[in-house]
């Protein structure tokens, strides 16, 4: 009881006296050396020093030898949870958690990342995710650090992306600071309750430390989704005594939902009994194994794969690879299954954007449909994320890379010799249609070839030699949503950590930070990561140059900067051709000209190495070959290339 | 900008999945075919190509793109390129007489089927398997 009391005198006056602290730190650090130490003499000071001066101490000033901060105890728990890195702009209202970050906790497992936008922070931790596996946490004011932060928060909750997302707030009015009441709110996580999994406000340590490691589990376990755990100022800043012992939750994490076993079954002899079955994978491999279990699986089956991209789910050059043949397959096919599939609808049917819309089924009309999918489990109403439902003939509602192993071993065991025979058969057609596909790309990227500004196609044939030998990762390429992009038809993806999937939301600005932050977590791993960076997505916070810079992050940036919104410029192109009433000004509001952005010198003055801009196709490779250099030696390098659109 | 990212995403699918079929289903250009194209002016072509916007999804040099297929150099009969581009049956939005005139096509036309051809694939080390 005296304890509680004592907490709140220093609430109530030790903060007041840290605004006194932050608004005149001179002439308060001289008032506690000598606080009745002014000469008769001396100037009169101005109206709020003497103010200030002629305060009473506050109560509390600093921590007492056998104390210690509330958020000392709150690193303990996130060091307990494994985090390696925080990402944040600095804030106010988590100064507190920030001191312990550095101080108390050494800076070290959690290291902070100095961040230059909240929205960056997010994706950074979004883009750390998709390489290591684990949730980067971010930490932000309740309200405009979030305000900022929200966009990368639907892009993660879109891609079913853990972020750890630490707000400051303080809830208590009556000892605000000034601006503590424009960063102070009720809710802070209302704001994007819609689009994330799980939030808490905590009211004491203990429930902070249960809710820490709540909000972990709930995040990290399938569907994954990012999480928001608010942090009240008063909570972080007062001192607890260091003989109070607080325990440290034990983190268990649960094990994925796995199919029904009979449903599991069902499965396997409608997969065995297909004449022409595809897998229709995107989300699937939430670890590096879960493309080793597709790969048997499919081999054992000789079935077709269409990878759709928003995880490494299948290595791009096997001959059961039919992606850049996709919308052939899935027509020949007699059974599709959706491996957390975010659109399967989209997949079975077509939807035609001409002036008046029209849907029609591309699929075969008595094609058997099945779906392994998390999906099932998590809906939300208002952000309608979940596109048009699909009938089916077995749903399983269970995480697909926890089902796979129980599906192999029942396809390995219904398998009859006949089955076997037929199943080599058809792999012998798909491969050689999936080399077919694979030689058509090499001669379409030999059209424009010298041609300038340089084709995209170009662009990535140079980056690809030049990488090819190394351990690398393509840890951002906006187009990444589409299959037939670039890399991916000339590249040869083969390992986990080749292919980090896109935004998931959509929302353009993911691509800068999602590389840094991805690069980061390669860096340890002493891989070339590599970015082809498109220009309007690099103008949205351009600050996480320098973020790369100052941590030194090892990053390949190739600019495929076609100098405006191209995507946005088609779709006013549509509307102009649809009303018919002019259709050469389709690029207004889409251009970034007039004048060029000159991305190197962007770069440059950040601390990065950078050259461009290149507008001939044969200066590329020995650009690319000395930002090549610079970045082997651990330090982030930008080329600046003027490309085609796309 | 996120509804717009997201019906962008949709269409840029959808079309380049209209463009593989139509890549696949172009016939070659046949030399009857070609004679019969009206007469069209290259330079003017190309200056068209990127007013009206047939960059934006067949590429710079009419090479193909994300979202619109390898339209030259020499791959479609005017009679189909003209037919098409009146009243494209895939993504590709309608170009009409109105906005377009009948020379202006064919100097389109024209241009694209001036388009260099490419080096051999296997000349080129940086797409070597």
């Amino acid at each position: 009881m005296a304890r509680s009391f004592e907490r709140r005198t220093f609430l109530k006056t030790g903060a007041l006296a840290g605004a006194a602290l932050v608004g005149t730190p001179a002439v308060a650090a001289a008032q506690t050396v000598a606080p009745q130490a002014a000469a008769p003499t001396a100037p009169a000071p101005p109206p709020l020093t003497h103010a200030v001066e002629s305060a009473p101490p506050a109560d509390v000033q600093v921590l007492g030898d056998d104390e210690r901060a509330g958020s000392d105890y709150m690193i303990d728990v996130f060091k307990s949870l494994g985090f390696e890195y925080f990402f944040a702009n600095p804030g106010s209202s988590f100064r507190g958690l920030h001191e312990s970050l550095i101080n108390y906790g050494g800076n070290r497992s959690p290291e902070l990342i100095t961040c230059c936008h909240e929205e960056s922070s997010v994706a950074m931790a979004h883009g750390y995710f998709k390489v290591d596996g684990k949730p980067g946490a971010i930490m932000a004011h309740g309200t405009v650090g979030l305000q900022h932060a929200s966009m990368a928060i639907y892009n993660a909750w879109c891609d079913r992306v853990p972020v750890y997302v630490i707000l400051g707030n303080h809830a208590d009015a009556a000892i605000r600071r000034g601006a503590e009441w424009y960063h102070g709110v009720q809710d802070a996580a209302a704001m994007v309750r819609d689009y994330t999994k799980w939030d808490d406000f905590p009211w004491s340590l203990t429930h902070f430390a249960e809710s820490a490691v709540r909000a972990y589990q709930v995040a990290m376990t399938p569907p994954m989704a990012p999480v928001v755990l608010v942090l009240d100022g008063g909570l972080q800043e007062h001192p607890i005594s260091k003989d109070e012992r607080l325990p440290v939750p034990r983190l268990t994490m649960p094990a994925p939902p796995a199919g029904e076993r009979g449903a599991v079954e069902e499965a396997a002899k409608m997969l065995i009994a297909a004449e022409n079955p595809v897998f229709v994978v995107d989300r699937l491999a939430r670890t590096p194994n879960g493309m080793m279990l597709l790969v048997e699986l499919a081999e054992l089956l000789q079935a077709s794969v269409i990878d759709q991209g928003s995880r490494m789910n299948f290595p791009s050059r096997h001959p059961l690879n039919q992606t850049q043949r996709a919308r052939a397959a899935v027509v020949d096919a007699d059974l599709i299954v959706g491996l957390e599939s975010a659109d399967f609808w989209g997949t079975i049917n077509a939807v035609r954007d001409q002036l008046h819309r029209s849907t029609r089924r591309i699929a075969q009309p008595d094609a058997r449909l099945i779906t392994i999918t998390t999906g099932d489990l998590y809906i939300r109403a208002n952000y309608q994320d979940f596109r048009r439902l699909q009938d089916v003939d077995l749903a399983i509602a269970a995480d697909a890379e926890a089902t796979l192993p129980a599906l192999i071993d029942a396809v390995r065991r219904l398998t009859t010799g006949d089955r076997r025979r037929v199943f080599e058969e058809r792999g012998a057609r798909l491969a050689q249609a999936s080399r077919a596909a694979a030689e058509a790309n090499r001669v379409a990227a030999t059209y424009a070839w010298d041609a300038s500004p340089v084709s995209v196609a170009r662009l990535c044939a140079e980056v690809w030699a030049q990488i090819r030998n190394d351990d690398w990762s393509l840890v951002s390429s906006y187009y990444s949503n589409d299959q037939t992009n670039w890399p991916r038809r000339l590249w040869n993806f083969d390992k986990p950590h080749q292919w980090l999937g896109h935004a998931g939301g959509g929302g353009i600005g993911y691509g800068a930070p999602a590389s840094v932050g991805a690069a980061l977590a390669n860096r340890k791993h002493g891989r070339m990561s590599v970015a082809i960076q498109t220009d309007g997505d690099m103008m949205y916070a351009p600050g996480v140059l320098w973020t790369a810079a100052h941590h030194r992050i090892p990053l390949l940036s190739v600019m495929n900067n076609n100098r405006q919104y191209h995507q946005e410029a088609m779709h006013v192109q549509k509307m102009c051709n649809a009303r018919n009433r002019g259709i050469d000004r389709g690029e207004v509001g889409s251009r970034l000209s007039e004048p060029n952005i000159d991305y190197a010198r962007l770069a440059q003055s950040m601390g990065i190495y950078a050259e461009g801009p290149i507008t001939n196709a044969n200066d590329l490779a020995p650009a690319l070959s000395r930002a090549i250099a610079v970045v082997k030696k651990g330090e982030p390098a930008l080329v600046d290339v003027v490309t085609q659109v796309r | 900008m996120d509804m717009k990212a997201r019906l962008g995403i949709t269409a840029a699918v959808l079309m380049a999945v209209g463009a593989s079929m139509h890549a696949q289903n172009a016939p070659a250009a046949k030399p009857a075919a070609q004679a019969a194209a009206p007469a069209g002016k290259v330079e003017n072509g190309g200056v068209l190509y990127k007013k009206v916007g047939c960059y934006q999804c067949h590429s710079n040099q009419a090479q193909g793109g994300l979202s619109g297929p390898r339209i030259g150099p020499n791959l479609v009969p005017y009679a189909r390129f003209s037919q098409y581009t009146r009243h494209p049956a895939g993504e590709m939005p309608p170009y009409t007489t109105k906005v377009l005139s009948d020379q202006d096509l064919a100097d389109i036309y024209a241009w694209v089927n001036a388009r260099p051809k490419p080096p051999a694939v296997d000349t080129l080390p940086q797409l070597a398997r």
